[in-house]
């Protein structure tokens, strides 16, 4: 085995590749860039909008009402409501989002709450449409005071104490560290990045230097040189496994970096001012790293792969049609190991990419099964062995190279 | 020099069945003189020419290039041969520089030696005013220095040319037969294949008339002359083959 051979290799097709457009924006650009659009662009967007819908008054309609004026009177008071005539048909009008929420109060109903008779409010909303349950929730909170404040009247008629209407607080606390509480929300969204820009990293390398490589014409000029056909894949394989590994490392860092900027920037003032919650994403260097230990054999393992499909193509247009089924090969198992319930077992332990997935999301959680650790790093290792061992083959293999 | 032996290569296809791109076809090249290999398109010329530079291995028998055997000692073999085809391109990425001296380390040359070689060759190929551009910036006749650079930078005694100057202009095709002359006054074994009569009679001191996979004649220009009582060699290269004439499809 000639390292220096393998070295050469791997150091021109290293500056070939940071030549390439093509390579230089699925290996850096694309990684670097998707998260910031996805997490920031998007999570900035869509911050601005709530915000935006939050601001914005609610147009509501009122069925009923006319024995309850205090009632209807009050609705009218409340900020950002905007009452509008009844008509018969709104149901349409809530379905074509002219009116966002429709009240109905039923008959006698000032009367029946004095009477201390139980009755019902009725609000008619758009599910799933936020600018109908902002609206539905502007009259909820309305009812809701005006029914506090009628029961601290009768309380005080009574000259009953006001803890009555809340005699005890229910409060719910997170007992789990932070860690644990990311990996539980976000635990296989990390292990699943990193697994698919494994594979995505390693995707164009493994055509441009096999595929690529026959349709320029140059696999006959580097086959004329003495190199040994196997110090030639592995230099190549080499480099696929880089580009495989860098594209999967900076993808981390480029969501790392955008979940930074959401927790910190204003995006996170935006969505906190607004109803909705936000996840605070606590993962751990150390968590990474043994996320990245874990995808080692996994990136060996697709490089090898993907270079063994794309040397059976003549032209990069074939291996593209080759290797895009791939993708899902991939996908599947990594989203399978996100769906809750599915946890590690013997017998899951020993699938490929499912079980890498399903031990980065307990790595993620700082849970460390040791058995299961060396099962799937030696069993993942093994496959990565066996598929570089037959792209060492089919490179051996003229009727491969030389497929017509 | 090249000894071959018998070489023979059968391919598999699912419609044809057993082909027989080659078929026992023995022949030496001498050092000092060009061997030209002249045949139809799909006669068998490039499959010959690549089993001695040891991208194919020969199905049955073999040949000595340089004294190593080419299915015992393939990389020995291409450390002495110089591979030149309209099919060897170059790194599109790489300078010319760049892409001689990948060449000369594969071949295991050291970095002085190496230096000493690539301003040496691209002096003498006049090379050195686009030795820093990019080989896919290059015009036809400078990538074809360029590929020349390649072959010669390990200075290698055998040279193998298949179909050199296919598809090229006469200007960079007269590029390509002076450097093979070169080759041969240099005292390198040469082989070259071709299906162009004039090349023949211009550059070959051997002939060997290669149809169907099978040699069927071999000599120099004036014995086939001779033999043939005929002046013009696309005649005799017809009068050889006639027999076995069918079309034949493309290697």
């Amino acid at each position: 085995m000639s390292l220096r051979n393998v070295g050469l290799v791997y150091r021109k097709e290293l500056l070939e590749s940071l030549r390439d457009r093509r390579t230089l924006m699925s290996t850096i650009l694309i990684p670097l860039l998707l998260f910031p659009v996805l997490a920031v662009g998007i999570g900035y967007m869509g911050a601005e909008l709530i915000g935006q819908a939050s601001r914005e008054p609610s147009t509501i309609m009122v069925l009923g009402g006319a024995d309850s004026p205090e009632v209807v009177q009050g609705l009218g008071e409340v900020k950002n409501l905007r009452i509008v005539p009844t008509v018969p048909d709104y149901v349409n009008l809530i379905s074509n989002k002219k009116v966002r929420a429709v009240v109905d109060i039923p008959p006698g109903f000032q009367a029946a709450i004095a009477r201390g008779e139980r009755t019902a409010v009725k609000i008619y909303i758009f599910s799933g449409d936020l600018k109908s349950s902002f609206g539905a929730a502007r009259i909820e909170k309305f009812f809701s005071e005006y029914r506090d404040t009628t029961v601290r009247r009768s309380l005080t008629a009574e000259k009953l104490p006001e803890s009555l209407m809340k005699p005890f607080d229910i409060k719910q606390e997170n007992v789990v560290s932070d860690e644990k509480v990311a990996a539980e929300t976000f635990g296989g969204l990390i292990p699943y990045l990193v697994i698919l820009m494994c594979m995505t990293g390693a995707m164009y390398p493994a055509m441009d230097l096999t595929a690529g490589e026959k349709e320029r014409g140059t696999m006959e000029t580097i086959l004329s040189s003495p190199i040994s056909r196997t110090h030639l894949v592995l230099g190549k394989f080499l480099l696929v496994l880089t580009a495989s590994l860098a594209t999967a490392a900076l993808s981390v860092i480029s969501m790392g970096a955008s979940f930074w900027g959401l927790q910190h920037g204003p995006a996170l003032e935006a969505a906190q001012s607004g109803d909705s919650t936000f996840v605070q994403l606590h993962i751990g260097l150390g968590a990474v790293l043994s996320v990245f230990v874990m995808a080692l054999p996994v990136a060996v393992l697709f490089s090898a792969v993907l270079m063994t499909i794309a040397l059976f193509a003549k032209t990069y247009k074939e291996a593209q049609s080759y290797l895009t089924p791939m993708t899902f090969v991939v996908i599947i198992p990594a989203v399978a190991a996100m769906l809750p319930g599915i946890e590690l077992t013997p017998k899951l332990a020993i699938i490929p990419i499912l079980n890498v997935s399903l031990l980065c999301k307990e790595l993620v959680a700082g849970t460390y099964h040791w058995t299961f650790i060396i099962l799937i790093f030696l069993s993942t290792c093994f496959y990565a062995a066996a598929a570089l061992f037959i792209a060492v083959k089919m490179f051996q293999r003229e009727s491969v190279l030389f497929r017509s | 020099m090249i000894q071959a032996r018998g070489l023979s290569k059968r391919f598999q296809d699912k419609k044809r069945g057993e082909i027989r791109a080659v078929d026992n076809v023995s022949f030496t090249c001498q050092p000092g003189k060009i061997y030209g290999l002249l045949g139809a398109n799909g006669a068998g010329k490039t499959t010959t020419l690549r089993m001695l530079a040891t991208i194919l291995e020969p199905t049955d028998g073999t040949a000595l290039v340089c004294g190593h055997d080419i299915v015992e000692q393939p990389e020995k073999v291409r450390a002495c041969v110089g591979f030149l085809s309209t099919a060897t391109a170059l790194y599109p990425r790489l300078t010319a520089r760049e892409l001689v001296e990948y060449f000369g380390r594969l071949n295991g040359l050291d970095e002085a030696t190496l230096k000493k070689r690539v301003d040496d060759i691209f002096n003498r190929l006049d090379m050195n005013g686009f030795r820093d551009r990019r080989c896919d910036k290059l015009s036809t006749g400078m990538k074809q220095k360029t590929s020349i650079a390649r072959t010669l930078v390990h200075d290698p005694p055998v040279m193998i040319f298949d179909e050199p100057t296919l598809g090229l202009d006469v200007i960079t095709a007269r590029t390509i037969t002076a450097f093979i002359r070169e080759c041969r006054d240099r005292g390198k074994t040469v082989i070259f294949s071709t299906h162009v009569m004039s090349e023949v009679e211009k550059l070959c001191d051997t002939i060997g008339i290669i149809h169907t996979g099978k040699l069927l004649a071999e000599g120099t220009l004036a014995q086939f002359r001779d033999q043939h009582n005929e002046q013009d060699f696309e005649e005799i290269f017809v009068k050889v083959i006639a027999p076995r004439y069918v079309p034949a499809e493309t290697d």
